[in-house]
């Protein structure tokens, strides 16, 4: 445990890192996914099955291999995003390995929030579209008043796994030469030979306090959006 | 909900109108194909001599021997593994003794929280750097059983309470214990319930066992990083280790589908018993 105590800057900065990795790859990949999955639901038949390939292929790739993708691949052809350290954000310039990173667990993630919203919207009882095709509603308008509502409440807790597996993924950058949390506690782990059951606790209390910071809030906003 | 309630029959203005649609996503399409294969031409990444070693047999052989086959064994395993621990902690969960089911919980929710990484990091060290028993492959086969053991766990208590009550009160009449309802009356009804979450947890296996690479442990992606090392191919190599991964999980995507259709067909057949009927005795 003094390994990390007498580091504590680090730990932290190493955690700051991990949630970095996770809130820009979780925005990123809600707006992939949103839009895949209206592709999926959609009227046009070679949409829906463009969707279908995109989520076959990234669900079923391993993220590690998704990371040597974006890691050792891209830069060999020419794509190794280095105009992103011209940006600042905040004082900090964002590293290339950072967004390409952030990439990867995009990519790979989009197919699950993509999944995770079809489910919602399937799980919307079918008199409900009928109903307000019924009362003559539009398509647009009967998405819009009668079956978004409704599947968004639905989509929260398969949403919220997602995003927790998200969460625990960032840790594949390690592997990627960033050094967030997972990194950081191999470092100290390395070092402080005597010390590696403390090390290893207090780096997975770390996580354990992010997810069930995810999983309160999706309970919060479960609870608040519910209809009586 | 199917998504034809929600339009009417298209008229022929939309028709048209999709036709155009299809035609824009084609076209994007193409276009991100062409860009692909024309920057994998442009950076010689389809020269032959980046290709080699996937069509040299010797290297074929270690790619699917050395490579593919210890994937599958970790992952194997680590299912096995994961499935009796998973059993064993989800019907701790169940257990209706404190003492039971307070550390059965404690432990679920530490594994599931905890990134497999960290776990596996943390096992390397622990027992195998030095003189530690393990080997790296155990150690993979470790992290991820104590991983998928605990999401099973899960999986198994949802499919246990999703077996309706009146099964567990009626084999409670008939005179069976505790023991017995769980063992020969929940269980099997739950395995049908279950089974199509088990199997995807099942790709989530096959597809972790690719962290084992940051703890220098044997399979495809260890492999994998020797070759495109050697020949420099990082292109091609992540292409066919894709490829592979792909083609091992659909497959295994697929004999579940036709598992839960063995195993599941029969109900839906006729809920009036026939009588003569071959699921007429199997509920």
């Amino acid at each position: 445990m003094d390994a990390v105590f007498s580091n504590f800057d680090e730990y932290l900065k190493a955690f700051g890192l991990t949630i970095g990795l996770f809130v820009v790859s979780s925005i990123l990949s809600l707006v992939l996914g949103v839009f895949l999955a209206a592709l999926r639901v959609g009227p046009v038949g070679i949409m829906r099955k463009a969707a279908t390939v995109y989520i076959g292929i990234f669900r079923n790739t391993p993220l590690v291999i998704i990371f040597i993708f974006m890691a050792v691949a891209a830069p060999k052809l020419g794509y190794n995003f280095k105009f992103i350290e011209d940006w600042e954000v905040g004082g900090y310039h964002v590293s290339s390995f950072f967004f390409r990173s952030c990439l990867a667990l995009t990519l790979y993630t989009a197919a699950f929030v993509c999944e995770a919203f079809r489910s919602g919207v399937n799980a919307v009882p079918l008199g409900q579209a009928e109903a307000a095709r019924a009362i003559g509603l539009t398509f647009a308008k009967s998405m819009r008043l009668v079956v978004l509502p409704q599947a968004l409440r639905a989509v929260v807790p398969p949403l919220t796994s997602v995003q927790v597996a998200l969460l625990k993924n960032t840790s594949v950058a390690a592997a990627f030469g960033i050094a967030e949390a997972t990194a950081t506690m191999h470092a100290l782990t390395n070092d402080n030979a005597d010390q590696r059951p403390g090390i290893f606790l207090s780096f997975a209390v770390g996580y354990i306090i992010l997810v069930e910071v995810l999983t309160l809030s999706s309970y919060v906003i479960e609870r608040r959006w519910r209809v009586a | 909900m199917s998504g034809n309630v929600l339009f009417d029959a298209p008229g022929p203005r939309t028709i048209a109108r999709h036709r155009v649609y299809t035609g824009i996503t084609l076209l994007a399409i193409l276009g991100l194909v062409l860009l692909i294969v024309g920057k994998l031409n442009e950076t010689g990444q389809l020269e032959y001599a980046k290709w080699e070693p996937f069509v040299t047999p010797d290297y074929v052989r270690v790619l699917l021997v050395d490579g593919l086959l210890k994937t599958l064994e970790m992952a194997f395993f680590a299912i096995i593994f994961a499935v009796v621990v998973g059993l064993a902690l989800g019907v701790g969960k169940l257990s209706e003794h404190r003492w039971i089911r307070l550390p059965s919980f404690l432990v679920v929710e530490f594994f599931r929280a905890i990134p497999v990484l960290l776990l596996m990091i943390f096992i390397f060290y622990m027992l195998s750097v030095g003189d530690g028993p393990l080997s790296s492959f155990w150690c993979v086969v470790l992290a991820l059983t104590l991983y998928n053991g605990s999401v099973l766990a899960e999986v198994f208590r949802a499919g246990v309470n999703a077996v309706p009550h009146g099964q567990v009160e009626a084999a409670y009449a008939l005179g069976l214990r505790k023991t017995q309802v769980m063992t020969i009356i929940q269980l099997p009804q739950a395995v049908k319930i279950m089974l199509p979450a088990v199997v995807s947890q099942c790709v989530v296996a096959l597809k972790d066992t690719t962290l084992g690479v940051y703890i220098l442990a044997p399979g495809l992606t260890f492999i994998s990083k020797q070759i495109y090392l050697q020949f420099f191919n990082q292109v091609p190599t992540a292409i066919v280790v894709a490829a592979l991964f792909i083609a091992c999980n659909l497959i295994l995507t697929w004999i579940a589908h036709m598992l839960q259709r063995r195993l599941t067909g029969e109900k839906s057949a006729p809920a009036v018993p026939t009588g003569d009927g071959a699921g007429a005795g199997t509920f």
